[in-house]
């Protein structure tokens, strides 16, 4: 086989099949950047306080909450060095299949939560929202890191998202940079507590 | 251990062919004019003596007044090494001549210099933003770009 060893004289030109490709993936991050400029709020249950450790926890409810929360599946999704803070609580020492957590789903279909582990930049930001829309209700949002929460170290930068909650609405925030494995598991912990506290009537689990 | 050629040397071969096209030299690196860049590098790639065949990194520098492109070079057959630096003056629409065509690894870091601080590459035939996104606005590692 002979080497190309002047790749302009053969091959198509990039600039002209890509062209449209590039352009219009310009104009969708444009128009995020510019829309997306309020936090989303963080899902809330809120439960009245009169009625606070007053109710009853319906069996179905429970049932419900206890299995949702026992295989939480999260969607493999690191962005940057968070990413491997995030695949260490994946492994032996620390061990997330004790909340049956371990399998860490390809695709977002199978996976119910995502763990949003490192810097969003804007251009990264309709693979995320596609991304949080492609997966199955219901589903939890973690914001894992400093960079995720509020852009971190790149805060006002021109290429960083200040705060994934621009994007998609987060349940639990972890801070840190990046946060061991030790306070990601006390996050995975509270969102745990999230879901173990919702209702079928009032407030389904999971989405926006 | 890669041996870096002395500048002085280099330009006192290099003066043969061109006469103007070297500006000063200084210990390891060379200073051109950016107007003979391409022509130079052709002969440094091609020339059995240097056979620099190796780029191993473009880096652009914003001075403000003008704008300084570095390049660095090795030969892996004579494992020596030569730093060229260049100038443009100006900043409304600085530009030279891509090296794409003598090594091709100079293709992704022309798009990232004329991503990043707007530096035009006559002749790379791909010329297009790499890291921002297509409709960015400015080149952020410009001194007077405004982040936001």
């Amino acid at each position: 086989m002979e080497l190309n060893m002047n790749p302009t004289n053969n091959i198509l030109p990039l600039h002209d099949t890509t062209w449209a490709f590039d352009k219009e993936e310009g104009s969708v991050i444009n128009l995020m950047k510019s829309t997306h400029t309020e936090q989303i709020a963080e899902p809330i249950i809120e439960v009245p306080e009169d009625l606070n450790r007053n109710v009853l926890v319906s069996s179905v409810d429970a049932l419900l909450n206890w299995s949702r929360k026992s295989t939480v599946w999260p969607l493999s999704f690191g962005l940057a060095c968070c990413a491997f803070e995030m695949m260490a609580s994946a492994m032996s020492r620390f061990d997330i299949a004790r909340f049956g957590m371990e399998v860490f789903r390809a695709t977002p279909r199978q996976a119910d939560l995502m763990i949003v582990a490192g810097t969003v930049t804007w251009k990264m930001a309709p693979a995320i929202t596609r991304l949080y829309e492609q997966m199955p209700e219901p589903k939890w949002v973690i914001s894992m890191g400093a960079c995720a929460t509020c852009g971190g170290p790149y805060y006002s930068s021109y290429s960083v998202v200040p705060g994934v909650n621009h994007l998609v609405p987060v349940d639990v925030y972890v801070p840190g940079c990046p946060p061991r494995p030790d306070a990601l598991l006390y996050g995975i912990m509270q969102l745990h507590e999230k879901i173990r506290r919702y209702r079928l009537l009032s407030q389904p689990a999971g989405g926006k | 251990m890669t041996i870096a050629l002395k500048a002085s040397d280099v330009a006192k071969a290099l003066r043969g062919f061109f006469t103007d096209g070297i500006l000063r030299d200084n210990l390891d690196e060379l200073w051109i004019d950016s107007n003979y860049l391409f022509d130079l590098c052709k002969l440094l790639k091609e020339n059995n003596e240097f056979y620099l065949n190796y780029l191993v990194a473009i880096t652009g520098v914003d001075y403000i007044d003008r704008f300084q492109l570095i390049y660095h070079l090795k030969s892996l057959q004579h494992n020596h090494s030569l730093v060229i630096k260049t100038e443009l003056i100006g900043r409304d629409s600085p530009s030279i001549s891509s090296v794409m065509n003598i090594w091709p690894a100079a293709d992704l870091q022309e798009r990232e210099i004329w991503d990043l601080m707007g530096i035009h590459f006559a002749g790379h035939p791909n010329l297009k933003r790499i890291m921002t996104w297509e409709g960015f606005e400015g080149h952020p590692l410009r001194r007077d770009h405004l982040g936001g």
